[in-house]
């Protein structure tokens, strides 16, 4: 192997716009929440709408089955968090590109990520507060 | 259609200026983000439903009831086929990233995922539907 000869760089640093590998890792996210997605979102969609009678059985009574099991809830519990920060993710990029002002953008931003926290808290609280006796 | 590439057809259109104008690809790109923002809004409305458990038995039965009228229960389809579709494609993207033929079969592995998309949704558009239109046909 020859040696590579090279000038030295002039600049004394890297550009700004290379700093930071948050978009790398956003995309790397976006493969390695899909798979997972891929299984427990089909997997939700047909045991809630195609099996056994689909969305004509759910009721109160299905859910208290389900939530009985640590499975499901487990299920449930990242199926809500990375359906969230995926698609969340996803119309960060809508917006970054659709948006023409900056004020525009940051507010779309703003309303995007106050909406995530708010069903990502309020699902994960049903999910572990969840009482089959709610009533008694 | 097949032949195309977008370089071919960029610079084609009417106004003489550079629109872009890409072939299948774009579509299957569109298609992703349009079925994905439409998923995450339904997403935003299915949490607040189902949070209605902590409410009362009564208050969530109520609003799952709305799930099986015959309207709802045909959107319900459409929202399985966006899914599908954005799952599909999303597999599709990820073979065209890392697999190393992955981006000479792009076109070929798009009508391979559509293909897959009609075989999944007979079947289940079938099952989503059956009870609903022996109902209203039927007359229980």
């Amino acid at each position: 192997m020859s040696e590579l000869t090279l000038a030295r760089p002039r600049s004394p640093r890297r550009p700004a716009a290379r700093r930071s590998n948050g978009e790398l890792y956003s995309w790397l996210f976006m493969r390695i929440s899909g798979v997972a997605l891929v299984v427990l979102v089909l997997g939700h969609l047909f045991i809630m709408n195609v099996l056994d009678g689909g969305v004509h059985r759910i009721n109160f009574g299905f859910v208290a089955g389900r939530w009985a099991s640590p499975f499901w809830q487990f299920w449930d519990l990242a199926m809500l968090w990375l359906a969230q920060i995926h698609g969340g993710n996803g119309l960060r990029t809508v917006i970054n590109d659709y948006a023409r002002k900056d004020a525009t953008r940051f507010w779309l931003k703003v309303l995007l990520y106050v909406s995530m926290v708010l069903i990502i808290s309020l699902g994960t609280y049903v999910i572990f507060t969840f009482d089959p006796n709610i009533t008694d | 259609m097949a032949g195309t590439t977008a370089t071919e057809r960029s610079g084609t259109s009417k106004g003489g200026g550079t629109l872009y104008r890409g072939d299948l690809g774009m579509w299957s790109w569109v298609a992703h983000r349009i079925t994905g923002v439409l998923t995450f809004f339904f997403l935003f409305a299915h949490v607040l439903d189902t949070a209605l458990v902590r409410v009362s038995p009564d208050a969530y039965d109520k609003v799952i009831e709305t799930y099986k009228n015959p309207i709802v229960n045909l959107f319900e389809v459409g929202l399985v086929g966006a899914v599908l579709y954005h799952a599909l494609n999303g597999i599709r993207v990820m073979l065209v990233d890392f697999w190393e033929k992955g981006p000479r079969y792009q076109r070929q592995m798009l009508w391979a995922i559509l293909g897959l998309w009609v075989l999944v949704m007979i079947p289940g558009t079938y099952f989503m539907l059956v009870r609903t239109v022996s109902e209203m046909f039927g007359g229980h």
